[in-house]
């Protein structure tokens, strides 16, 4: 199936955030079995969970509305399995790889934090079923928020190793955090002009964790943009082409 | 007067009077039952390498979020496990150095290969329903932290079995593709999962001490033919086949008879000649080498702030 | 460079005698984050109670560790965690000289009295 000719901005808007919570809930997932002392290992699964779940609450909706235009039966399983990635409307910071595991952890804070005043916003919605999503998954992300800017304080001020690794990965990942905030038609016709509210309360958030971290925000003077539009990284490929593996190899199953 | 410790300690047992981590207890006792759960965890532990190799490649979003949280749920089995050898005079880390210098043993069934989606739903039924087998009975062992970490184990793992059988249900009911699928994986976990249960009673030496202490309640053999048992019925409601032409009930006995295991391939994986020993271990040691950095400075932070709530 | 330190555990703080036997000195590598042990509510009207144990680097950590560990099945309401090394616990030798004096004091139960069946809602 494909997206692409979807012109409805809500749709699009549903695609958007659920493409954002599942792309990143499947990075974080990588981690399952691989974290650095179990009980973190449980935390980011937790984490992850959620944005699993998310994306399903997104994408159900998403189906329901595209079912009832197209008269197609979309579920949120063809949403995930059966677009190309040209459909997917994730941010490109989402798709980045985790790197190690501050690398990881500063992705998942800067995420949050955007995350945390968008759906502050998302909760007041005239659309009472994104406003429902949003008033759940709120609560979940500000447990997230909390415990990925705790790690990024912790990295930041711990060892003088941790310090400088915390700094390569924000020098990495910096140029991919100003597509977060820069609001596309489909959002703004959604949110209105509260989207500038999100940006300035965003940057405010991680001006105060980075400063508690003794990091500063790195002076880049260029971005990396596109991936709401469907224009991605290399590296969405590659997660596509092991995500949908089975719904591909056997098409019309039931798993 | 006159009864020694060592005759207060049995009586205790005898009673089903469980031992706490301060009581009087043999030597012996102390380092069978570290051996033993740690021995646990680090099966749990490892346990979450062969099916973690599936959570990017899972069909569904609910099957995605089913096996996320189950493999999560393995990881917890192994922390409540290694907390209960802690009471018993251990550190985590040392179980660790353990497990990665190759000292400590765990389950042999995590050194096979998970080749196809199937392997997630055979896992579940096969491995996790022989290993709770062998959990029930620990939730009355004679240590009360080890019987405690089983009761919340016992708990959480009923699910696991479920959600296996349920997801083989569908495969057998699907295309023909999918029951090759299903049945294939069936085929390459019955044995190694009948050799989990370890060596025979005649060659497992330290049964009967263990019964005694109640920190086994079965034998390997009893444990293994219960398996047969209910599995041998299960498997007709998938409508497939185990691989074993001896596999038969008898009437006379009222068990099922099944073929001859492999020992010698047990020995091997056990050497650690199996299929993946050599990629489990690396992927344990590699996880705990690069956490290394992020353990310390969280250390770091901590004694630079000793942050109350 | 492995270093090994005395290490704590449930209540085994403070105390000079220790009473397992021949136990050899337990030990933690001293990298390992401290143990907690974690309490927690089921529900409201209740006590906490122990569920067990884990690590974690701070009081902060160890909150949300044990709300990621222990209450993922909406297990509890309330948490409370102590630094295990915090715990002080009596001698399990000193149990008889501690309980059993209780035994006999069965004046305290409200069964050691009888009276008359006429009496009510007493
Ligand atoms: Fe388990
Ligand atoms: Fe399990
Ligand atoms: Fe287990």
């Amino acid at each position: 199936m494909t997206t692409k000719e979807i012109q409805n901005p809500l749709i699009n808007f549903l695609l958007h955030l659920g493409d954002n919570a599942l792309i990143l809930g499947h990075r974080n997932s990588e981690w399952c079995g691989h974290g650095p002392v179990l009980e973190q290992d449980i935390a980011l699964t937790n984490i992850a969970l959620d944005q699993i779940g998310q994306a399903r609450n997104f994408y159900q909706y998403a189906a329901k509305l595209i079912s009832e235009t197209s008269g197609e039966k979309i579920t949120e399983d063809s949403i995930a399995y059966l677009r190309d990635g040209w459909d997917f409307k994730n941010c490109l910071l989402t798709e980045l790889p985790n790197g190690h595991w501050g690398q990881t952890v500063l992705k998942q804070f800067l995420i949050a934090a955007y995350q945390y005043y968008l759906y502050q916003v998302l909760e007041k919605n005239s659309e009472e079923q994104l406003s429902a999503i949003a008033t759940k998954s709120l609560k979940e992300i500000s447990y997230h928020l909390r415990w990925s800017s705790e790690w990024v304080i912790r990295l930041g001020d711990g060892t003088d190793d941790s310090k400088q690794k915390i700094l390569d990965a924000l020098e990495i990942v910096w140029p991919y955090t100003n597509e977060l905030t820069n609001f596309t038609d489909y959002e703004i016709e959604i949110i209105g002009d509260t989207y500038k509210n999100i940006k300035d309360n965003w940057i405010e958030k991680v001006y105060v964790v980075l400063t508690e971290a003794g990091l500063e925000i790195p002076s880049t003077v260029y971005n990396h943009n596109g991936g709401k539009q469907g224009n991605h990284t290399e590296h969405l490929g590659y997660i596509l082409t092991e995500m949908q593996f089975l719904q591909r190899a056997y098409p019309n199953s039931e798993w | 007067m006159g009864i020694n410790l060592e005759e207060q300690f049995q009586q205790k047992i005898d009673q089903e009077i469980k031992i706490e981590p301060k009581d009087w207890m043999p030597q012996k006792y102390r380092h069978t039952l570290i051996r033993q759960i740690s021995q646990h965890a680090h099966s749990e532990v490892v346990g979450m390498l062969p099916e973690g190799n599936w959570i990017s490649r899972a069909p569904s979003l609910k099957r995605k979020a089913i096996l996320l949280a189950k493999i999560q749920d393995e990881a917890g089995h192994g922390l409540y496990l290694y907390s209960a050898a802690e009471t018993l005079g251990i550190s985590r880390d040392e179980m660790y150095e353990q497990l990665h210098s190759g000292k400590a043993k765990y389950s042999s069934i995590f050194n096979y290969p998970t080749l196809t989606w199937a392997d997630m739903g055979a896992i579940g039924w096969l491995v996790d329903g022989a290993a709770i087998l062998n959990q029930v009975p620990l939730c009355r062992t004679s240590y009360g932290p080890y019987a405690r970490a089983m009761i919340r184990v016992c708990k959480e793992e009923s699910f696991h079995q479920r959600q296996g059988f349920e997801s083989l249900l569908v495969l057998s009911k699907g295309t023909e593709d999918q029951k090759r699928m299903c049945q294939e994986a069936i085929n390459r976990w019955w044995w190694p999962c009948l050799m989990m249960f370890g060596p025979p009673d005649d060659q497992s030496p330290n049964t009967i001490q263990s019964m005694q202490w109640k920190i086994k309640r079965f034998s390997n053999d009893e444990l293994r033919q219960k398996f047969v048992n209910m599995i041998a019925e299960q498997i007709k409601i998938l409508g497939m086949t185990l691989p074993d032409p001896d596999l038969e009930w008898n009437e006379e006995t009222m068990q099922y008879d099944f073929g001859k295991i492999n020992w010698e391939e047990l020995k091997q994986v056990i050497q650690g000649n199996g299929p993946c020993n050599k990629e489990r271990m690396d992927a344990r040691r590699k996880a705990w080498n690069d956490g290394e950095w992020v353990r310390d400075a969280a250390n770091a932070y901590a004694a630079k702030h000793s942050k109350q709530l | 460079m492995k270093t090994f330190i005395r290490k704590f555990f449930y209540g085994d703080y403070g105390e000079e005698k220790n009473t397992a036997s021949e136990h050899n000195p337990s030990r933690q590598t001293i990298n390992e984050w401290p143990l907690w042990e974690v309490f927690i509510r089921s529900k409201q009207g209740l006590d906490h109670k122990h569920v067990g144990s884990l690590h974690a680097a701070d009081a902060t950590m160890a909150m949300e560790n044990a709300r990621d560990v222990y209450t993922r099945r909406n297990e509890g309401i309330s948490i409370w965690i102590v630094e295990s090394k915090n715990i002080h616990a009596n001698n399990p030798d000193d149990a008889d000289a501690l309980f059993d004096p209780a035994n006999d004091k069965i004046y305290r139960h409200p069964s050691f009295y009888e009276l008359p069946d006429e009496l009510k809602h007493m």
